[in-house]
């Protein structure tokens, strides 16, 4: 945090300083504990193989709600992952120091939603043709979800953030961040979902692109705002 | 009082100000509400005529319709006195806001537990993943998040706050929420099964439709006050004015207990 400007005094190069510098120190972090980031992605692929079992090792079957259950999986296992977000940084100490920085709250939290982002999202996005060719699905349905992942789990991070601030050092925090957040993802299910079964079955899916990447926008927009808000009222 | 010359929607604002306001609309309340449920009950089981399809079965959406109204309804109230607690900082807001939850998660319920009862006879199944009970359905968890969330904090303040914040979130999403699930509704099933009720429906069954609505809200207007009239009690436990009112109950009952 040494870029930052003295006097309180913001301008554009210290912004982008301390947004830097966030990101930076938020992967290293979490290079320093790769333990961590590696359960959330073995916790992705058993789930996901628990469905083979559970329903049918038919791969008619198993075409047909790959997409389904490959993005159930990836919302858990981004939803797992949110207890890291800021829980250490509160416990510490330098969630304080961050409020009480010049630059705007929003946009830092911006910062370490990228960094977790980087972290738990894109592990799954590099994964999931992986899961999705034990699932039976083809090479076109397989590049389409990559996509959609690309584009939705952003937006998780996004929306979780939310809900990670407001349960920051509350008993049972981690099975409630699940009630506040999980249906708050349903949309990015359903279209994440709803453009591979569109393309699978001959059907124009680039409307589901462009809302996954319509809700990705007013989430990276709206979503900084709501958490810095949330956060505030957490440490107060 | 520094709320004198201020007018009186402010100084209402005050949980002192407001307790006995609310003490005294409370009966008025209930009252309005057992008079419009008898009328809406007869009007729904003696006047309404039967459908000439669903036969005597319809008559639960005399329950069912208003319910589900309300329970979209007081979660957009709810979320109003949320912007207020949060923009102000009033507490009576927040202390609203939160009050609404319970009722509203009552109807949620009440909603989807008579939808299900409805669709046995009508539809040959409890449950359809229908548009909108799927996003009725989802208003519960919406609300139950709030519910829970707003527990789980032992702070009163913060858990007024933080579940605030919830319910403007909640409210932002609900649209998008509904429309996904609708346009994927769409999608998956087509309109093979559809609880649109006829659009010709028999005026007396709107009339007894809203008249049920409006028990409902005076219902929850009454509730809420009481459970706001017991959060404030507790939330302003320390302040002189609730410890004279408590005082003053406990010489009136032990001096009542002495006659």
């Amino acid at each position: 945090m040494s870029k930052i400007n003295g006097a309180g005094e913001v301008n554009q190069s210290s912004l982008f300083a301390a947004w830097r510098a966030m990101v930076v120190r938020d992967l290293t972090l979490a290079m320093r504990r790769r333990a961590d980031v590696l359960t959330t992605l073995f916790f992705f692929i058993i789930v996901v193989s628990l469905f083979p079992l559970g329903v049918s090792p038919e791969m008619a079957v198993l075409r047909e709600i790959a997409p389904g259950v490959i993005w159930v999986a990836a919302l858990l296992a981004s939803m797992l992952s949110l207890g890291r977000l800021f829980s250490d940084d509160y416990q510490d100490g330098t969630l304080e120091q961050m409020l009480l920085l010049p630059q705007p709250l929003s946009v830092l939290v911006l910062a370490k939603v990228l960094a977790h982002w980087l972290v738990s999202g894109v592990p799954l996005v590099l994964l999931s043709p992986l899961l999705g060719m034990q699932l039976g699905l083809g090479g076109d349905a397989i590049m389409l979800m990559m996509l959609t992942l690309l584009l939705g789990t952003p937006v998780l991070s996004l929306i979780g953030s939310v809900g990670a601030a407001l349960t920051l050092g509350v008993r049972g925090g981690g099975v409630l961040v699940s009630l506040l957040v999980l249906p708050l993802y349903i949309p990015v299910l359903i279209f994440g979902t709803g453009a591979v079964d569109a393309a699978t079955s001959g059907m124009a899916f680039e409307g589901h692109l462009s809302l996954l990447g319509a809700f990705f926008v007013l989430a990276a927009l709206l979503t900084p705002l709501a958490t810095a808000a949330a956060l505030r009222i957490s440490v107060e | 009082m520094a709320f004198k010359n201020s007018i009186a929607w402010y100084y209402f604002s005050s949980p002192k100000n407001f307790y006995p306001l609310a003490g005294r609309l409370i009966p008025w309340f209930w009252g309005l509400s057992v008079i419009l449920l008898v009328v809406g009950l007869y009007m729904s089981f003696f006047v309404a005529p039967t459908d000439y399809k669903q036969g005597e079965s319809y008559r639960i959406i005399f329950i069912h319709v208003p319910a589900a109204w309300m329970s979209m309804l007081i979660y957009l109230v709810m979320a109003v006195y949320a912007i207020i607690g949060l923009a102000w900082k009033l507490r009576m807001a927040e202390m609203m806001a939160s009050a609404l939850a319970p009722t509203g998660a009552m109807f949620t319920f009440l909603a989807l537990w008579t939808g299900a009862f409805w669709g046995k006879p009508t539809w040959g199944t409890y449950w359809v993943w229908d548009a909108r009970l799927t996003s009725e359905l989802i208003l519960l968890f919406l609300y139950i998040g709030y519910i829970s969330l707003q527990s789980a904090i032992d702070d009163p303040r913060r858990a007024a706050r933080a579940s605030a914040l919830l319910a403007i979130v909640g409210v932002i999403n609900l649209p998008v929420i509904y429309w996904s699930v609708k346009w994927w509704n769409t999608l998956h099933q087509g309109a093979s099964v559809s609880p649109t009720m006829e659009p010709k429906m028999a005026s007396v069954m709107v009339t007894a439709m809203l008249v049920m609505t409006f028990a409902f809200w005076m219902y929850t207007i009454a509730v809420v006050l009481m459970r706001v009239r017991r959060t404030v009690l507790e939330r302003e436990s320390q302040t002189s004015w609730v410890k004279a009112l408590v005082g003053d109950r406990v010489e009136n009952s032990s001096a009542g207990e002495k006659q």
